[in-house]
């Protein structure tokens, strides 16, 4: 019992870090975000072109540097210019459309291995871009996932219905007369800057698993799009709250453990799901 | 009779490779029209380019003034396999979506949830109404998908392919409903099973507008001789609505 109340106040104690607070601010905002457009990644199957889009951002990030200006602006210029790169190569180019995710996703980071080496001194930030450090969320990026936020949910809850039907049947849709590419280009753009501005939060390298880990584990428990947006937020929330207390507790990458615990909450629900 | 659509010298197809070319073809009140070919032959581009999907090449389709263009005068069931099954839908909200083609009297909200709930017992499946599509069986995929085609009240129903992957049972069952439906709106409908359709449909037309030669299990020699032409219309039964146009 003792450990227990120790736990919690050392918890409590925790809130009292300025940047303990901006951190979990940053899980909140990130779960939202990340569970809203990562079931509707997953439900689409476009995981792989937001796969793309996440690593091309890199380019950004070392150009900023280079040109010293903010690595995040940097990252949503070339996270939007590879997602319309890609639409360009499959639609006009006529590459295969794996193809060309797959040249954009490296030639991002190529450009952005070229940029940084090109950069005089050292670029201390580079780690947390790639593997994330939810705990150095500064204000103006935490003001920034607040918006984001705010555009997400207004969006998905105006557009809710055309949104659900776009996606499933995007052939009738367009039969109805509805708009389909237009909206896919907002929709890429949304997945655009939902990737870039939780950059910080898990890194390019592992910010797929906030778009489908806990998608995948909310879907254990339902069919229903709407029940998928709002669970996997909900498991997405869980897992990042508890992989930055087990971060904090063990003295690891939070990024990573964020990642670790995703997994293992899925896991342990998937095999109760087995037995019972 | 005004048709209630009207292609004329329409030619239609892929980056500018022509599937269908000069087609002519009408479809009037009432009218079950059933479409055979070859694959490749242009069964599905055709529907494409009566659904607004492939813009014309050359030549026009032209809906009649009094049904307010496609948008509100077409029910459309696509090929279920191209459906996503793994999507997290449920059927209620599948047959819904069929709200996005407008009915001639906008619906909306409660009415629109009571048209599905009534749509969903017609078709006898109340009891799956909150089932994932992931869960269904062949025959109940295809009553959902003709639940939405209905959802607008439609004058024209194109159906593609509904009897894939659907049991004997199920087929003869879909075939009546559509005989049925057929009392008050005109039926295009995509096969590749001309003896399962012959039976019902009033008008077959074959399409093969590449201008290939495709030998076809499905229908008889003397139908293939006139695979020379991109659409050709052989009447059964009822007084031809259609007139034979043969392509030179």
């Amino acid at each position: 019992m003792n450990a227990i109340i120790e736990l919690w106040n050392t918890i409590v104690e925790l809130f009292a870090y300025d940047f303990f607070k901006k951190a979990f601010l940053a899980a909140v905002f990130a779960s939202i975000s990340c569970g809203i457009i990562g079931s509707y990644i997953v439900s689409k199957r476009i995981v792989f072109i937001s796969g793309g889009i996440t690593h091309a951002s890199f380019g950004g990030i070392g150009l900023a540097f280079l040109l010293g200006f903010n690595p995040l602006l940097g990252a949503v210029i070339f996270a939007v210019l590879s997602a319309l790169g890609i639409q360009f190569f499959t639609k006009v180019a006529e590459i295969r459309e794996d193809s060309s995710i797959a040249i954009w996703w490296s030639l991002g980071m190529a450009l952005g291995i070229i940029f940084i080496f090109l950069t005089p001194g050292y670029t201390p930030n580079l780690m947390s871009y790639l593997f994330g450090n939810i705990l150095t969320v500064t204000n103006s990026e935490l003001w920034w996932m607040f918006a984001l936020n705010i555009v997400i949910i207004a969006f998905f809850i105006l557009l809710f219905r055309k949104i659900l039907y776009i996606a499933f049947d995007e052939e009738f849709a367009r039969a109805a007369g509805l708009r389909v590419s237009l909206f896919n280009y907002l929709t890429i753009t949304l997945i655009a800057l939902t990737v870039v501005l939780n950059i910080r939060v898990v890194g390019i390298i592992l910010i797929l698993s906030l778009l489908t880990i806990p998608q995948a584990t909310a879907n254990l428990f339902t069919n229903d799009f709407k029940k998928l947006l709002i669970l996997s937020s909900v498991f997405a929330f869980i897992g990042t709250i508890s992989g930055l207390f087990i971060s904090y507790f063990l003295n690891i990458p939070s990024g990573a453990a964020i990642i670790f615990t995703l997994v293992t909450i899925f896991g342990i629900l998937r095999l109760l799901k087995y037995f019972l | 009779m005004e048709p209630l659509i009207k292609i004329q010298n329409l030619t239609v197809g892929y980056d500018k490779l022509p599937v269908l070319k000069k087609v002519n073809f009408e479809i009037f009140e009432k009218d079950f029209i059933g479409v055979i070919g070859p694959n490749g032959g242009g069964k599905t581009t055709l529907l494409k380019a009566v659904l607004g999907l492939l813009n014309p090449v050359e030549g026009k389709i032209e809906f009649r003034k009094d049904i307010n263009g496609r948008k509100k005068s077409i029910g459309y069931l696509p090929q279920v396999r191209h459906i996503d099954r793994k999507f997290p839908i449920t059927v209620f909200d599948v047959v819904r979506s069929g709200s996005l083609m407008h009915s001639q009297t906008k619906i909306g909200g409660g009415d629109l949830r009571q048209k599905v709930e009534e749509l969903l017992s017609e078709m006898g499946i109340s009891n799956i109404r909150n089932k994932a599509i992931g869960e269904l069986s062949g025959g109940q995929m295809q009553r959902v998908f003709l639940c939405r085609a209905l959802l607008s009240d439609p004058k024209i129903l194109i159906l593609d392919e509904p009897d894939t992957f659907v049991d004997n049972r199920f087929e003869g069952e879909l075939y009546e409903k559509l005989r049925f439906l057929n009392q008050e709106v005109a039926i295009i409908l995509v096969s590749h099973d001309l003896g399962t359709i012959s039976s019902y449909v009033k008008t077959i037309a074959c399409v093969n507008g590449n201008l290939h030669y495709h030998q076809s299990n499905s229908i008889t020699q003397d139908q293939l001789d006139g695979y020379n032409c991109p659409i050709q219309i052989i009447t059964h039964g009822e007084i031809p609505h259609t007139v034979l146009k043969h392509h030179h």
